[in-house]
């Protein structure tokens, strides 16, 4: 028999013993583990790339190493934390806890969940072995734009091309699973408009991957046939167009970047009503502030081209609608302000990181809009103001989401309690040092400090070495999370079903460490009601 | 399988077997690309180990669905995960009917001269901005690539086989729908038919195209022309690949047909191969339109 159904003893579908448990599984949370560990492994490695960037910039000149070791650095440091750690950290906590949110016992299409994750660490080698091979691992930008990566690029750029195509299949089966285990897996008495926002966030995510990704595995397989098979996509000579890559690329790419923000916008919107203690505000508008974004996200792209020669028309219809999206994105800020508005909070580890996100990500969102000012944005265009822009949402945005899920989730993953004063530290530390880190890269940037470059003009000097040392601090704080996290699951104290006083939802109604399949029956109507993010 | 319970399977190796077959079939063609000996048979060997994941893999379930283990939410599981796939695939072609269409509207004239005045006819002399002719003409030129260019001395049309392959593929459509509706009044024979009939098409599809290919590749239209021949051979190219998977998958729902697997209101491979199959039929009239006809 190669079915367990929920008739059967808990002990019948309980986790296998050995190793091979975690490459046979079938099991959201055995997967949603596989996922976080796989992400924060590649957390690492790209951080330590970016040490070196931070290290070669830490004085004018070049120290260490040569410009093309430089922008093989900055290459994978971008494509390991988009590919490799972002998109792969939200995926597992989208497996942990979609089923718990939605009162069901797993992921509707298991197996296919044991493929997304298992296509992942087979992707990640392939990337990471082009550092070895002859002309180095890909050096043409994270964006990969012809004929840098087409005409000009190494041998390692096919390897590249099929670890691509490896990583966008596994996200692309990932947000099937999750469609079909909302809709369909959903507790039969859960309305849509009962689903907490986390939910939300990730159907609407999916449905972005699902249009995005195919069209990247279009990009890079014109990418790989212009380089092999003659084809002339992306080559004037034969009647293609460099720019028409960027054009391909980047309708992946900026709904992509929203990819990695909506689910950071669902943790953020569970994190802050708990700690306020209120009920989340404008819970509707939010769902339909997301589902906006998502809209809107697939209609921008060209932001990322104003200096590509766009005709005016262009221009002006790219800055306008990118304007737009700064509407949606202020509801969200404004209900999560008037969440806290005259709440009765506390500020726990969770709190602290969703509040400061909250903060965070705001500075980024206006730079953002500096950017998509279409005549500013010749002056800030590939600048280390865009560096700056970029770095405040995604580290202070979707990583510090993550960050502040994790902590807000270890109890319920492991039935134990970090160590509250560690993480605070840990906290101070991680946000003083991101800001000394990002901050000053604003000022470089709009002095005119070009990106993707190793060395730079004397001027820029004080600003890059403070922004370097705030670097170093910032990757020293991970071994101090590294530690908490390990001693909350090795030594720490028993947590209850419920640690977080005003936390709503689901998931809190489970044993204090979730059990292996969470719900065996359909929670009651009344329950899914009382632990509403909206009541 | 009773409706109140949910179904969980037990844990499984094909995804990591699948994961090494892809993994070996990609790593062996780009090996290939590049001239190392063992390429080809790395990918042979990743292709077998595809193939075997993915017979192993669809064959359990298979036997799960005939031993009754699925209900109904599954089927719904099911449904949902591939009108998603599909999606995805729609977005996939989407890619290139964009390169198809920018190319054609926006690039190309810009390259011959038009609107921007930045690539005038003396910057670009040499340069045929003739559709389905686009690229250097001048004698010697080659893509950046150092490729030399291939300028096709005939023009692609849409009448003879585009236009006949173009009623075959809509016949398939008509006659696997025939096959459906045979399904649900519970009449296998009539299935039977109508599907060989389908599979038919299906292969006089993939024969006429082949023959197609011959004759544009005998004007001297290949990957190498330039972007109509580079946007020409991906789309048709990997519509051709598509029917080929759709008509391997309608040969095994024929077995599974044979073997009595599907009843009138239990059918979900069959109708998710039929969607697959449609899908394939629409993208055909797009490339019609676009790639042969307009
Ligand atoms: C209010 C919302 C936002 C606006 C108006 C906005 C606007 C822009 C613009 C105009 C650029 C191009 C700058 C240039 O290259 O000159 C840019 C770059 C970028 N943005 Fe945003 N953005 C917003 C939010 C976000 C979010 C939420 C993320 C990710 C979570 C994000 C990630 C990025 C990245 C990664 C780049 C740099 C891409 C590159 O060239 O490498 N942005 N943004
Ligand atoms: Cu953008």
């Amino acid at each position: 028999m190669t079915t367990a159904t929920a008739s059967h003893d808990e002990h019948h579908h309980g986790p296998e013993k050995g190793l091979m448990r975690w490459v046979k599984t079938t099991n959201h949370k055995d997967i949603g583990t596989l996922y976080l560990w796989f992400a924060f492994a590649m957390l690492l490695i790209g951080g330590a790339l970016a040490m070196g960037i931070r290290m070669e910039l830490l004085q004018p000149g070049l120290q260490l190493m040569d410009p093309h070791f430089f922008n093989q650095l900055t290459t994978m440091h971008g494509l390991i934390m988009v590919f490799g750690a972002i998109m792969p950290a939200f995926v597992g906590l989208g497996n942990w806890l979609i089923p718990m949110m939605v009162g069901a016992p797993d992921m509707a299409l298991p197996r296919m969940n044991n493929w997304s994750f298992w296509i992942l660490p087979f992707a990640g080698g392939i990337l990471l072995s082009t550092f070895f091979m002859e002309g180095g691992a890909p050096a043409f930008g994270w964006t990969f734009y012809a004929p840098l990566s087409t005409t000009f690029a190494p041998d390692s750029t096919d390897f590249f091309i099929f670890a691509v195509h490896l990583l966008g299949f596994s996200s692309i089966m990932g947000a099937i699973n999750i469609i079909a285990t909302v809709l369909n897996m959903r507790a039969p008495k859960m309305k849509l408009m009962d689903m907490p926002l986390f939910v939300w966030t990730w159907l609407i995510t999916s449905f972005l991957l699902i249009g995005a990704m195919p069209v990247l595995a279009g990009a890079v397989t014109m990418m790989l046939t212009d380089r092999n098979f003659g084809t002339a996509f992306f080559d004037a000579t034969g009647g293609g167009d460099p720019v028409m890559f960027q054009h391909i690329f980047w309708f992946f790419g900026h709904p992509e970047v929203y990819i990695m923000i909506l689910p950071a916008f669902g943790v953020v919107s569970h994190i802050i009503p708990t700690f306020a203690r209120k009920p989340l505000f404008g819970y509707s508008s939010m769902v339909y502030a997301t589902a906006s974004i998502a809209f809107l996200s697939y209609i921008v792209w060209a932001h990322h081209m104003f200096l590509t020669g766009m005709p005016v028309a262009g221009e002006l219809y790219f800055m306008y609608a990118t304007m737009l999206i700064a509407v949606p994105t202020g509801v969200k800020v404004f209900n999560w302000i008037s969440t806290m508005w005259r709440g009765s909070m506390t500020f726990e580890t969770p709190m602290l990181w969703a509040v400061s996100f909250v903060f965070l990500f705001t500075i980024g969102g206006f730079s953002g809009l500096m950017l998509g000012i279409a005549p500013a944005d010749i002056q800030y265009h590939d600048t280390y103001f865009v560096v700056a822009h970029f770095h405040y949402v995604l580290v202070t945005g979707a990583l510090w989401s993550i960050i502040a899920a994790t902590f807000y989730w270890l109890p319920k993953w492991t039935g134990k309690m970090y160590n509250e004063g560690l993480a605070k530290v840990h906290f101070w530390w991680a946000v003083i040092s991101v800001n000394v880190l990002f901050f000053p890269q604003h000022f470089l940037g709009l002095a005119g400090m070009p990106r993707r470059i190793p060395d730079y003009s004397l001027q820029f000097a004080d600003f890059n070495m403070i922004s370097s040392i705030g670097g170093f601090a910032f990757g020293a704080s991970f071994i101090l999370f590294t530690y908490i996290v390990i001693d909350c699951i090795r030594n720490g104290k028993p947590a209850t079903a419920r640690p977080w006083e005003g936390a709503k939802g689901l998931e809190w109604t489970l044993a204090p460490k979730a059990q292996y399949h969470s719900f065996n029956t359909p929670p009651s109507r009344e329950l899914i009601k009382s632990e509403s993010q909206h009541s | 399988m009773n409706e109140k319970e949910y179904y969980i399977p037990d844990g499984t190796y094909w995804p990591i077997i699948g994961s090494i077959g892809i993994s070996i079939l990609l790593i062996g063609f780009a090996n290939q690309m590049h001239g190392v000996s063992w390429g080809s048979s790395a990918m042979v060997l990743g292709f077998a180990i595809t193939v075997f994941m993915l017979f192993g893999w669809l064959g359990q379930v298979v036997n799960e669905s005939v031993n009754g283990q699925y209900n109904q939410q599954v089927d719904r599981s099911f449904r949902w995960g591939m009108s998603w796939f599909i999606f995805s695939e729609v977005m996939f072609f989407a890619a290139f009917f964009g390169a198809l269409f920018y190319a054609r509207m926006l690039s190309v004239p810009w390259l011959g001269g038009a609107d921007n005045n930045i690539f005038t006819p003396d910057l670009w002399n040499g340069f045929s901005a003739t559709w389905q002719q686009v690229a250097f003409t001048t004698p010697g030129t080659t893509l950046q690539s150092g490729t030399a260019i291939s300028i096709p001395t005939k023009l692609v049309e849409a009448t003879g086989l585009p236009a006949l392959n173009t009623i075959l593929l809509l016949l398939s459509g008509v006659t696997l729908t025939l096959a459906h509706h045979a399904l649900r009044s519970d009449n296998r024979n009539q299935v039977i038919g109508w599907l060989v009939a389908t599979i038919t098409l299906g292969v006089a599809f993939l024969g006429f195209q082949v023959m197609e290919y011959g004759h544009a590749y005998a004007d001297g239209l290949k990957l190498t022309s330039g972007i109509y021949g580079s946007t020409f051979y991906m789309l048709t190219g990997f519509h051709g690949f598509h029917v080929t998977l759709g008509v391997i998958m309608l040969t095994v729902i024929l077995f599974r047909v044979q073997k009595g697997h599907f009843s009138a209101n239990n059918h979900f491979a069959f109708e998710g191969v039929a969607w697959y199959w449609h899908f394939v039929d629409v993208v055909w009239l797009g490339l019609f339109v676009f790639v042969y006809w307009v």
